[in-house]
């Protein structure tokens, strides 16, 4: 007889890894779920790196074309400072080369956005910056003449011009004609135009007045040493740094907003391991006699422990790589169709081109990686610590289940949850905020057996043997709550707190809107120009108008405190004699200061966060390149500006700096005055009426409410694939729960439960352990609210804030999962029915 | 090869309940015996000692000399792996693996060369009578065909020691009786020793002796 021929081992797969490999092969839809879970976690976090990155590098990289080569910047307030100090510098014996830099946002008649212009001194910035050098085609003298605009080529394609051409440019109400001589060299992709420095100074009424000094050092020079030269001989609100501070401070500018939604695309990844942690959990209790044989048959408790985790690894693993891949081409449509801006408008009008980074793919693969396997860790252990020979018996799986494990876990996070609300920032990022949040919300979870037990064992008997049943299984199986809730308890709350913290700062800033805008019709030179500006005649005549019965002038101006920060505001404005902090939303005590005394200040929050100002301290401001002594009268609620503002009376400010100016007013009519036909007399009155920009307060605040409301479309966005991947996970543990019971159901329909009967007790298992999620996921949701509002929104933006919280949505949103969730176990329920019974009672598994 | 020696476990609990008491037992290499009593009366557990799964409040086990209440659970895990076969009442074949898979898992445990596997595999199957059967998949096979494979696993790693836990409980008589008949041939053939716990006489008497349990201790049949 001939033998029969042995197969080749790959036919027999005869590996270690077919043994985790195969029951992953045997479920695929479960292993689908946590997969796409894990994906679009990876997905959302990635894309909303790249595009932040991409809008960093160009700004860096603009910020490098404007600074060239130099080695320190001087910088002043956004207004300028003197230009005699330009040759101070220059002469000095370390310096190889000092280039003058005047720098403006110019408005542009007709348009939101401004052109940023540069007035150079094309011989110096030859040294230092050469891509500002426009291409003047041979001849030298274009470079210096009056009326010569250089553009980047970004700015070009944006304007819609060419060499030759004519640009208007808004000075003051006047529109001032510029000529396109032609492209910059260099200049990246940012909207640049640059004109000669002397040209810039007299067209934009700036003589004698500079923004910059870049500085190149000579070779060898210290330039430890010249930038503590330098800075000796600056004026007040003058500093020197080392160059590339201005991409530095641009990155500040817009961090907390980034890191906020950094945190929260993370958080759709969060959730996606509370999916995973379900999915295994059940995976592994329905395999839990599978597993206990392999542990009869020789496999060690380590070997299992690391087989289970090594299943989630390889979750993780594949949901990430295709989350990046995802991810990428997400950030790459994007960028295509709205730019780099995701809502804070710091990147506005930003198209850069996108490039994968390999440290950002990297740390987003290994924390796809991480929170798959961080899922599969409770399972794996209770997989591990089980007793195989008690584990091999058919019905052991409900003891996973039925166990209680100590509360001094939970509890003990949620006080460590607690008490990480205390600490500051940690570089200027919440850290601290977020780990409490994950840690009341781990610590609650941790909890759920024992919640549920609780509620469910003080529930009254129901009547009908389907929800009597229901009720059985639940207070015998406490665990089931945790595992089948995990995902949609951390959706939900995390859910809940983001609605409540939207609510509260919109009705805060609805309530301050309120406050801030007393007037019957403000008027505005331009939002984002500096150019833009109205001269005291021209607002004598404002005021002088029939039917305006009182006009007050405010001029903003910037400056800097620290060069690290970003500028502060300064408010210049007419303020009440009698009473000048009268009318503004001051927050907590104010005072008037002493005679003799220095003047008032009212400060913002983020000044005494940032600067640590405090009611009836004495600050010093530089103020036209002086120090000026002010005491802090009040600190004021400013939702307009995260990095720090200061009001001050406008009459001071005039006379101790002589800028008479202003950007805006707020207008009282006369009774009976129409505000349109204020508006028009005004747009007659004055020449280059035409440019202002005017707005009732009910207009200022639908607009302001609806950049509000676009500024968290995003984080809804994010949120809402939150609590999808949330209701993925109710569905996926519903279905293996179920599943992984087809022997008690077969055994049910044996001693005569219809199928009627199974189905309203699964219909009534899904609905009381959804609603005791949703119940706590409420209440978790709001304490996270809280956490939100006092430590995460209060240390990135410096904002306070009053609670308000949105109960009909919430109690809309909450009885629509519940609605969704019982749905999903009757569905669950109809499937696993549909299984014969006799197979069911008769399988092991 | 096996020895017993005084061997007592009792459940503690709400119900205090005592299993076994002063059990002796003694099985020599190729021996095939049955243990019968009735239900309740520490069977199962007496299999789950013998294994490791479970520990004796008092007395000794000794396979071969060494005795299994002084190792730690990854020493008696090591000793399962490449001493112990076992067989269920519910066969206990995991559904996800094919046959030769589910045959192999002992081998792959024992890091068994892959091609020494696949040619032990091979012949096990073949001698449990489902040789060319290697990549069906459990669920394409009758109660009695699913305890052949079992049976297979159990042996495929050649261990000394074979348990087997009412092997035909889930089976007809003519399946119960190729199993059993199997069984036997292929415990002697390979020379292992054999503890059958069973309810069924005609199982039973298979066996080369009997022992019954009872909660004096363990003797044999009247």
């Amino acid at each position: 007889m001939q033998a029969a021929a042995v197969p080749a081992r790959s036919s027999l797969r005869l590996s270690r890894p077919a043994l985790f490999l195969a029951p992953l092969a045997q479920h695929k839809g479960r292993l689908a779920v946590s997969v796409l879970a894990i994906a679009l976690g990876v997905a959302l976090g990635y894309a909303v790196q790249l595009i932040n990155a991409v809008a960093l590098n160009e700004f860096s990289q603009a910020v490098r074309s404007i600074a060239g080569e130099a080695d320190l910047e001087i910088r002043g307030p956004r207004a300028g400072f003197d230009e005699l100090l330009y040759p101070r510098i220059a002469r000095l014996p370390q310096v190889a080369v000092a280039s003058p830099v005047l720098d403006a946002n110019a408005k542009l008649p007709g348009r939101q956005e401004a052109l940023r212009v540069l007035g150079i001194d094309a011989f110096r910035a030859a040294r230092v910056q050469p891509a500002l050098i426009g291409d003047a085609r041979g001849d030298t003298l274009e470079l210096l003449r009056g009326d010569a605009l250089f553009l980047s080529p970004a700015a070009a394609d944006w304007l819609g011009v060419k060499a030759g051409d004519r640009l208007a440019v808004q000075v003051g109400l006047s529109e001032v004609n510029l000529r396109v001589a032609g492209l910059l060299r260099g200049g990246g992709r940012e909207r640049l135009g640059v004109m000669d420095i002397a040209a810039a100074q007299k067209l934009l009424q700036r003589l004698g007045s500079i923004s910059r000094i870049d500085v190149r050092a000579r070779p060898g020079a210290d330039l430890g040493d010249l930038q503590a030269r330098i800075q000796s001989i600056l004026p007040p609100g003058v500093m020197v740094e080392r160059a590339q501070g201005e991409a530095a401070r641009n990155a500040e500018l817009s961090r907390s907003y980034r890191v906020n939604l950094n945190v929260l695309a993370l958080v759709a990844l969060f959730t996606g391991g509370f999916l995973v942690f379900s999915a295994q959990a059940l995976s592994v209790v329905r395999r839990r006699a599978q597993l206990a044989l392999l542990r009869v048959l020789g496999l060690t408790r380590g070997a299992l422990l690391r087989l289970l985790l090594a299943e989630g690894a390889l979750i993780g693993a594949i949901g990430a790589a295709i989350g990046l891949i995802a991810g990428y081409l997400m950030a790459a449509a994007v960028l295509q169709r709205f730019g780099a801006d995701l809502g804070a408008g710091e990147f506005r009008g930003l198209h850069p081109d996108l490039h994968a980074e390999p440290w950002a793919s990297l740390l987003f693969f290994a924390l796809g990686v991480l929170v798959a396997v961080a899922g599969s860790l409770t399972a794996a252990l209770e997989a591990a610590r089980a007793a195989p020979a008690q584990a091999l018996k058919a019905g052991d799986e409900q003891t996973a289940f039925a166990r209680l494990r100590p509360v001094w876990p939970g509890i003990s996070l949620i006080a460590l949850g607690a008490i990480c609300t205390m600490p500051g920032p940690v570089g200027g990022i919440p850290l601290f905020g977020y780990v409490a949040i994950a840690l009341l919300l781990v610590g609650t979870l941790a909890l759920m057996p024992r919640l549920a037990g609780g509620v469910f064992g003080l529930l009254p008997r129901p009547r009908g043997a389907g929800a009597q049943l229901a009720l059985a299984q639940l207070r015998g199986a406490p665990g089931q709550a945790a595992v089948s809730l995990a995902a949609i308890v951390a959706s939900f709350s995390l859910m809940v707190a983001m609605a409540i913290m939207v609510a509260s700062f919109r009705v805060s800033l609805d309530d301050w809107l309120d406050r801030v805008l007393p007037a019957d019709l403000y008027l505005r030179t331009g939002l984002r120009g500096e150019t833009a500006f109205l001269s005291p005649p021209e607002e004598a005549r404002i005021a002088q108008l029939p039917g305006v019965r009182r006009a007050e002038f405010l001029r903003i101006q910037k400056f800097m405190l620290q060069a690290a920060r970003p500028p502060v505001t300064l408010l210049a404005r007419t303020l009440p004699a009698d009473n000048p902090g009268r009318g503004l939303p001051l927050v907590g005590a104010s005072l008037l200061p002493q005679p003799g005394a220095p003047p008032p200040l009212w400060a913002s929050e983020a000044m005494v966060d940032l600067y640590g100002y405090a009611v009836g301290q004495v600050v010093e401001l530089p103020l036209a390149g002086e120090s000026r002594r002010f005491t802090v009268a009040g600190i004021w609620r400013d939702y307009a500006r995260q990095h720090g503002s200061v009001i001050i009376e406008r009459e001071r400010y005039a006379a101790l700096s002589g800028d008479r100016n202003s950007n805006d007013a707020a207008l009282y009519l006369a009774p009976g005055a129409s505000p349109d036909a204020i508006e028009a007399a005004i747009r007659t009155a004055l020449p280059g009426g035409a440019n202002l920009e005017f707005g009732s307060p009910g207009e200022i605040r639908a607009r302001s409410l609806r950049i509000f409301d676009r500024t968290f479309a995003v984080t809804y966005a994010l949120e809402a694939v939150a609590v999808v991947i949330g209701l993925f996970g109710l569905s996926s543990s519903f279905g293996t729960l179920v599943l992984a019971r087809s022997r008690e159901f077969g055994m049910l329909r044996h001693v005569g439960m219809t199928r009627r009967q199974i189905g309203a007790m699964l219909a009534a298992e899904g609905a009381l352990v959804s609603a005791l999620g949703l119940a706590l996921g409420l209440a978790l949701g709001w304490v996270i609210s809280l956490v939100l509002i006092h430590v995460v929104n209060r240390q990135s933006f410096h904002w306070s804030m009053e609670l308000h919280s949105p109960w009909g949505l919430l109690a809309l949103l909450a009885a629509a999962l519940l609605v969704f969730a019982t749905l999903t176990a009757l569905a669950s329920g109809r499937r696993a029915l549909g299984v014969d019974v006799v197979r069911a009672v008769r399988e092991d598994w | 090869m096996l020895v017993l020696e005084q061997l007592s476990k009792t459940y503690e609990g709400a119900r205090r309940r005592s299993v076994l008491h002063g059990i002796d037992l003694h099985l020599a290499a190729g021996e095939y015996i049955a243990v019968m009593g009735e239900s309740g009366i520490g069977k199962s557990t007496l299999l789950n000692l013998i294994a490791g799964l479970d520990r004796p409040d008092a007395g000794r086990i000794l396979l071969d000399g060494v005795d299994l209440t002084g190792l730690d659970d990854d020493a008696l895990t090591q000793l399962r792996r490449a001493s112990m076969g076992f067989v269920f009442q519910a066969f206990h074949i995991l559904p996800y693996l094919s046959l030769a898979q589910n045959v192999a898992l002992p081998l792959i445990l024992n890091h068994v060369d892959e091609d020494e596997a696949a040619a032990r595999t091979h012949a096990m199957l073949a001698a449990v009578g489902l040789e060319g059967r290697e990549e069906s998949m459990p669920r394409e096979l009758s109660g009695g065909e699913l305890q052949r494979v079992a049976i297979a696993r159990a042996l495929v790693h050649q261990p000394k020691l074979l348990l087997a836990d009412e092997p035909t409980g889930n089976l007809d008589p003519e399946s119960a009786a190729q199993v059993l008949s199997l069984l036997r041939e292929q415990v002697k053939t390979r020379k292992a020793g054999c503890i059958l716990v069973t309810h069924s006489q005609a199982a039973a008497a298979t066996a080369d002796r009997i022992v019954i349990l009872t909660a004096q201790g363990m003797g044999a049949p009247v």
